[in-house]
């Protein structure tokens, strides 16, 4: 008996978003009197960081900082149509909506600087950070908030801007699959290196070290977020977790975390990556989806090391140490 | 980051972190309203049945059951969830009707003053059944005579005219019989639970002014709201959707199970009602991801080569087909990986069996696919005696390639994505696969071929 180590890759692409009898995202901006700016949307943040990516994108399309941004949110009273927060769709979808949103309240904001500074419209410029100015005239300068108050009780006008985007529908042929079905591909290699207990059948996880390419990250803590759980899932899918132990029989199915399987905080491996970014051409910023495909490429990384240890092919998930443990049993009866 | 960006690409807190990690975060289940009633399902023992009789005398006797609705209280009973965007056929039931399809299946609601009243008023409702045979794997269903589970004669789902999705490039059988090796494998995934802390669940409220305010955690809401108004033949204008933080979703919160049903309870009884699923109907009943069977056969020159690829896939969806039907378009989109390979051929099954219904989730057809062709291409770099690492550089798709649902490879990066991945392990890649990049081919790489 013995303990194997093992090394595995696997390398996968993922699609960004959906064609689906087409695939819209909607957002509105206002400004208030203090000069925030409110972001009215209907999608919802599934503990993903959605508000605060969306705010990051709003407050750099705006010029305005991030402070000043106030996500309003999943209520649909108020927020315009929003697909759904699935497909990794969000980031994608809801951040091209809120651009475009915030170009036509910019336009709204140099509309009434312009006219409170006596300029052209295109002689103003933001810097970024809550100012507009007359280009290369520093006096005259007023912050966001100003002209923003200004627009409210001196001109009598709203700050305000509509944004809209959609993949628009793509229907499949039936015959050949020819469709477009997303938006862009997002990218990852995953090496995991495992350690199998011959004698138990069990899989030790000792490090999952994957390079992503992702476009554009907004929030790099959160694309890690989104890495680190991802490799955590995809081991658990890889190793432990299943409905029906024994399909297609209908028993043993599990009633709650006692009996349904799950890696804890002490077989957690070593995660590490490194993240690429690649603009596309079509999200904010270049973004790409990263919400859905962290929990794939460790999947095959994980059984391919095994094999590499083992010499024992597993084309079945979840690999139980049962699996192995007869895998290992039938390569004994094979080599004598 | 990038030197013109100010806020994108920079790591600010999570907006709401801090609430998240202080307890402070409102979740729905954390809602209370005055006067609020508790839903709890009859639910079918049996995973396939006929329904010849339901006797609720007992049950309205236990204190604090307060009424109890069946298929006929629900105005469009018979719905599916993407016939929003013209998916066809409606074929789940609110509350079941004439027969049950799966262990699990919703017969009667139950609405009493409080969660035990209910759970003791759902023990009591007696259930006259007749078992049926009943199918559980994907291709058994598909066999003569197997257990018929749909209303409309056969278990697949039906994509324009064919049983299956269908992805043509090429001719496959010409390439196989030009390959060097044949590579095949048969790759089986269990179904799996989307396992979020929070579970599945909604609190629908009556207003004074005739709209119903429907507090839901989930992951689309004009999805949920426009459902709704369609199974309660109810103008959107009556409903209020409020979403808010989801405790986690991965999928599992896109059916929409919930809302309609405790809407219609408040409709009913005038007052507020909660549905919130426990632990184990979100195991039990609630959709999980498929279970999926895969056969894959590809054709590989002696070089390496990936010159053929032929897939069939069947993907269990359960009594119901709910988000599925999608995964078999998004899998078969996706089962050639990021390679390029000119001759490809996919049949992709959606079918019906008398298993808990799947839907949604993380990866959602795709996650199968990178797991089978990713083993896959271990094998054949066996096969063809090289490295893994190597037969994945040499069949990389670049920019430009056509894509087996004829989509010409556009922000391709698997090539650099690797070399950083070998960067990072300390895995030194020869000089030509460092050399290598994703432009299209042509300018003086063209991948060997």
């Amino acid at each position: 008996m013995a303990k194997l180590r093992g090394t595995g890759i696997a390398a996968v692409n993922y699609p960004t978003g959906m064609n689906l009898g087409g695939d819209p995202s909607q957002a509105l901006i206002h400004a208030t009197t203090s000069g925030s700016f409110v972001v009215t949307l209907a999608a919802t943040d599934l503990g993903q960081g959605l508000k605060t990516v969306i705010g990051q994108i709003a407050a750099e399309a705006l010029g305005v900082s991030y402070e000043e941004v106030v996500i309003d949110t999943a209520d649909t009273d108020t927020g315009p149509h929003d697909m759904g927060t699935f497909a990794s769709r969000a980031t994608h979808r809801v951040g091209n909506a809120v651009m475009a949103a915030a170009t036509e309240a910019r336009k709204a904001l140099l509309d009434v600087a312009a006219e409170e500074f006596e300029a052209a419209v295109d002689e103003i410029e933001f810097d970024g950070r809550g100012n507009l100015m007359v280009r290369g005239v520093p006096a005259r300068s007023m912050k966001v908030a100003e002209i923003a108050s200004l627009a409210q009780f001196k001109y009598g006008r709203t700050i305000a801007g509509r944004g809209s985007y959609m993949k628009p529908k793509s229907d499949v042929d039936p015959e050949t699959g020819a469709m477009d079905p997303d938006s862009t591909e997002a990218h990852a290699c995953t090496v995991a290196e495992v350690e199998v207990d011959t004698e138990t059948g069990e899989v030790a996880v000792l490090s999952i070290r994957s390079a992503y390419e992702v476009g554009r990250q907004v929030n790099p803590a959160l694309v890690q977020g989104q890495i680190v759980g991802g490799a955590w899932m995809g081991m658990s899918h890889a190793l432990y977790e299943t409905t029906a132990p024994y399909y297609p029989a209908v028993d043993h199915s599990p009633r709650d975390f006692s009996e349904y399987l799950m890696p804890g905080p002490l077989e957690l491996p070593e995660i590490e990556c490194v993240v690429l970014e690649m603009p596309s051409s079509n999200g904010p910023y270049g973004v790409k989806g990263i919400g859905e495909m962290t929990a794939n490429s460790p999947i095959p990384a994980i059984v391919n090391a095994i094999y590499h240890a083992t010499g024992v092919r597993i084309d079945e998930l979840p690999v139980t140490p049962e699996k192995i443990l007869r895998g290992l049993d039938a390569r004994k009866v094979a080599v004598s | 980051m990038s030197a013109d960006l100010n806020i994108v690409g920079r790591s600010v807190s999570r907006s709401d972190g801090i609430g998240h990690v202080t307890g402070r975060t409102v979740y729905t289940a954390d809602r209370a309203f005055p006067g609020m009633l508790h839903l709890k399902m009859v639910r079918s023992p049996l995973h396939h049945a006929m329904i010849k009789g339901v006797d609720l005398s007992d049950a309205e006797r236990v204190p604090g059951f307060v009424r109890a609705l069946t298929a006929k209280d629900v105005p469009h009973n018979r719905y599916t969830i993407l016939s929003l965007i013209g998916v066809e056929p409606e074929e789940e039931f609110v509350l079941a009707e004439e027969r049950v399809r799966f262990k699990g299946e919703a017969i009667v609601a139950i609405v009493a003053e409080s969660e035990e009243a209910a759970m003791e008023a759902v023990s009591r409702v007696h259930l006259d059944l007749e078992e049926l045979p009943a199918v559980f794997d994907v291709e058994e269903a598909l066999k003569p005579g197997a257990p018929i589970v749909t209303h409309w004669g056969n278990n697949t789902f039906m994509y324009e005219g064919h049983p299956c999705r269908r992805v043509r490039l090429g001719d496959v059988e010409k390439a196989f019989a030009q390959a060097d090796h044949i590579v095949e494998g048969v790759y089986n995934t269990s179904p799996i639970e989307h396992a979020p802390m929070e579970t599945t669940g909604c609190i629908a409220v009556p207003e004074a002014n005739g709209r119903f305010t429907v507090y839901t955690n989930t992951q689309a809401l004009y999805f949920s709201l426009d459902n709704t108004s369609i199974i309660l033949q109810l103008p959107g204008n009556r409903l209020h959707f409020v979403g808010g933080t989801v405790g986690g979703g991965f999928g599992g919160k896109v059916d929409v199970i919930v809302e309609p049903i405790a809407t219609l309870a408040a409709m009913k009884t005038g007052r507020p009602v909660r549905y919130t699923y426990s632990r184990s109907e979100e195991m039990q009943v609630s959709s999980t991801r498929s279970a999926w069977r895969i056969y894959m056969k590809d054709g590989v020159t002696r070089d390496g080569h990936i010159i053929a690829r032929q897939v069939t896939s069947y993907a269990d969806s359960g009594a119901y087909s709910r988000q599925t039907p999608y995964a078999l378009t998004k899998h078969a989109a996706n089962a050639a990986g990021p390679y390029a390979i000119p001759n490809v051929s996919i049949d992709a099954y959606c079918v019906y069996t008398n298993r808990q219904p799947t839907s949604a989730m993380r990866g959602f057809g795709v996650t199968m696919a990178s797991f089978a062709l990713e083993v896959q291409m271990d094998k054949i770099a066996e096969a063809v005696g090289v490295d893994p690492w190597t037969i994945r550089f040499i069949n990389a798709y670049h920019n430009g390639d056509m894509k087996p649902h004829r989509k010409l490879a556009e922000d391709a990066t698997l090539i650099e994505t690797m070399q950083a991945a070998a960067a990072l392990v300390g895995h030194e890649l020869p000089a030509e696969l460092r050399a290598m990049t994703s432009a299209p081919r042509g300018d003086g790489q063209d991948g060997g071929r």
